[in-house]
């Protein structure tokens, strides 16, 4: 990564136990300001754990964890008002329409009425929901549930935003629009921590880390870990970090198969 | 401070979509009112009596008499054995021996004062203390110098049930129904009280939306004054419908100031409302919320001196009820509605809720936790 641009994550020896069992093993890596840091790992690898952690929802057991220049521990509050959160279970209020929905969380960022107003419109614009706003969440359709979670998190401009599985369950076209969403967020200069289960994701990311059993085995940009693994997509390296037992016996077949799931 | 806006314009839309906290807000307390009033009533319509009558005197016929003219007695034996007389309580025939003892007139005259004794059939415990009290009231009025003796399965009446005469003075009716009426508000109160700010903090962990404004910098009391003020509204809504129902109805009076009510029902809100979020920020699903709340509510009751005065029960209760808000907030009310007591009277009572609503929201907001 580039040496100029700043440091929003910070992440030293991070552990996570809930009682014996030790969810986030001596997690360290650092996230740069403006990139799409890709967090994968299989289910249960504590993906979620360390980004709660991260969001100031969860105590770390222990670690020397920064997030937006704020300490995890004592400045809980400091990190909160600069990142946002799209939880991996839908957050939204399905009994407030959607404009309801952004007042809210407007407010509660401390945006002024004034400020609620252009920002809902500019949300709403670029979601081209503008004609909906009075729609209860309920009677959304989950891409578009997703979206506009990413957006509520969005709200308030902040510096980095948590995603976590943005776009499980969701049609491959809303999730390349999802994507574009990212994109456009990167470019404005906000970080993105982004969780995920799709591997042509991955390949969306400045860089991605993979998670086994609370480690993290392997970090660096999709390119560099092909060349390292010698393969041809990040279904392939993820499998090979993942099960490399697996790999060596069946894999061959399958890996284009896999492959499939967009474009 | 703005912030509090927001949380509760988002609270009262939600409360205007649901469709279940309408019918709770207006049905329950009417059923409530209208039918528990009359199960929990046991007003005396008629007390059986045998009259054993060992004197045989004038003044004995006369106080025979006495109680024959009253509406509550009916007089279905008279025998001067009592063996026979045991053998009518036994079969049900009689619900209370009256014996009036050999010498009853003459120790009268020379004493100034005679026993007179009561035998209840007391199986009915509850019954047989009204018909005690109703009897006492009867004998009393015929003669202030009559010692009225209390005997047979109850265990001697101590001196304390002045109070329950002290009850008829205030409802001189003998309307039991008056006297249940305000136990039952309490009751209803403390449900909805309890019930809506705590299943509705829970639903929020169910539903993971508490989640995602404990990732905001929202500050925690404001979260809670957020819930507690629109159950508060509704709270106190209740209150004006159960008043007004109880006057249409049973024509429960409310003799002290609507004001010194209402700033009662208003800390005493404030003290339900915080143990209904307390348990919520404990529980992670709405079946415990709802396990507890009821468990609570239920001890609280049934200790609170709903049906009799905690005055004639053990001390271990009497104990227990100093941390019993429903105790305070029913003695309140019946004070205040029935013998219309002021704010005077009341003061220590009302620095005590005040002091638990404010122990009880510390409590919840300390125990909310924005990080797991
Ligand atoms: N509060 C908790 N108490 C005990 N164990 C927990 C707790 N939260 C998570 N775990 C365990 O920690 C491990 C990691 O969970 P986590 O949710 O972080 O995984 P994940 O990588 O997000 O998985 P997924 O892809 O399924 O979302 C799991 O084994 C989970 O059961
Ligand atoms: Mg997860």
């Amino acid at each position: 990564m580039d040496n100029d641009k700043s440091i929003e994550i910070h992440v030293r020896n991070l552990v996570k136990k809930f009682g014996s069992f030790v969810a986030n093993n001596n997690l360290s890596f650092d996230v740069y300001q403006g990139e799409i840091f890709g967090f994968l790992g299989a289910n249960g690898a504590g993906k979620t754990t360390a980004m709660r952690i991260l969001c100031g929802l969860s105590h770390p057991t222990s670690g020397e964890i920064t997030v937006a220049g704020f300490d995890v521990y004592k400045q809980k509050e400091l990190i909160k008002k600069n990142i946002g959160y799209m939880s991996q279970k839908f957050s939204l209020y399905d009994d407030l329409t959607i404009a309801e929905n952004m007042e809210l969380y407007g407010g509660i960022y401390g945006l002024s009425r004034k400020q609620i107003k252009v920002r809902i419109g500019e949300l709403l614009e670029k979601l081209q929901l503008t004609d909906r706003q009075s729609t209860l969440i309920a009677d959304l359709p989950l891409g578009w549930k997703q979206k506009l979670a990413f957006s509520v998190a969005m709200i308030h401009k902040p510096r980095i935003v948590f995603l976590d599985e943005p776009t499980g369950g969701v049609d491959p076209i809303t999730r390349r629009q999802f994507w574009d969403l990212i994109y456009e967020a990167a470019n404005q200069g906000i970080t993105l921590f982004v969780t995920t289960h799709y591997m042509d994701e991955a390949e969306y990311c400045d860089r991605v880390s993979i998670m086994v059993d609370g480690r993290i085995d392997a970090l660096d940009t999709p390119g560099n870990l092909k060349n390292k693994y010698q393969v041809q997509n990040m279904n392939d390296v993820f499998i090979k970090v993942a099960r490399p037992d697996f790999f060596s016996q069946q894999y061959t077949v399958s890996s284009s198969h896999l492959n499939n799931q967009i474009n | 401070m703005k912030t509090i806006f927001f949380l509760l314009q988002k609270e009262f839309r939600q409360i205007r979509r649901n469709k279940t906290i309408l019918p709770i807000i207006f049905v329950l307390p009417i059923v409530q009112l209208l039918i528990l009033v009359h199960a929990t009533t046991f007003e005396i319509k008629q007390v059986n009596l045998c009259i054993v009558d060992q004197d045989g005197s004038a003044i004995s016929k006369q106080l025979v008499h006495q109680m024959e003219g009253s509406s509550f007695f009916k007089i279905t034996a008279s025998t001067f054995s009592m063996e026979q007389a045991q053998q009518q309580l036994d079969r049900n025939k009689a619900d209370m021996i009256v014996r009036i003892p050999a010498n009853f007139s003459r120790n009268l005259m020379q004493q100034k004062q005679a026993p007179l004794q009561l035998i209840p059939n007391a199986i009915n415990a509850n019954f047989a203390t009204l018909s005690f009290n109703y009897l006492t009231q009867v004998v009393q009025s015929f003669n202030k110098n009559l010692i009225v003796e209390w005997s047979g399965a109850l265990s001697p009446v101590p001196i304390k049930h002045i109070s329950v005469q002290a009850r008829f003075w205030y409802n001189p009716e003998m309307n039991y129904k008056w006297y249940m009426y305000p136990g039952i508000m309490v009751i209803l109160i403390t449900m909805i009280g309890m019930f809506l700010s705590g299943l509705n903090l829970v639903r929020e962990k169910e539903m993971g939306t508490s989640e995602q404004l404990n990732v905001s910098p929202m500050k925690k009391h404001h979260f809670i004054i957020g819930k507690l003020l629109p159950f508060l509204i509704i709270g106190m809504f209740e209150l004006v419908l159960a008043t007004l129902l109880g006057r249409l109805v049973y024509q429960v009076p409310l003799v002290g100031s609507v004001w010194v009510l209402s700033a009662f029902t208003f800390v005493y809100l404030l003290v339900v409302l915080g143990l209904g979020l307390l348990i919520s920020t404990l529980a992670e699903t709405q079946q415990q919320m709802m396990f507890v709340a009821f468990f609570i509510i239920i001890v609280f009751i049934l200790l609170s001196g709903i049906f009799t005065p905690t005055e004639s029960m053990p001390l271990w209760v009497q104990q227990f009820n100093v941390i019993n808000p429903l105790a305070y907030f029913m003695r309140v009310l019946r004070m205040l509605m029935l013998k219309g007591a002021g704010f005077a009277n009341l003061l220590s009572e009302f620095i005590y809720l005040s002091i638990y609503a404010v122990i009880v929201l510390s409590m919840a907001t300390w125990r909310y936790r924005k990080t797991a």
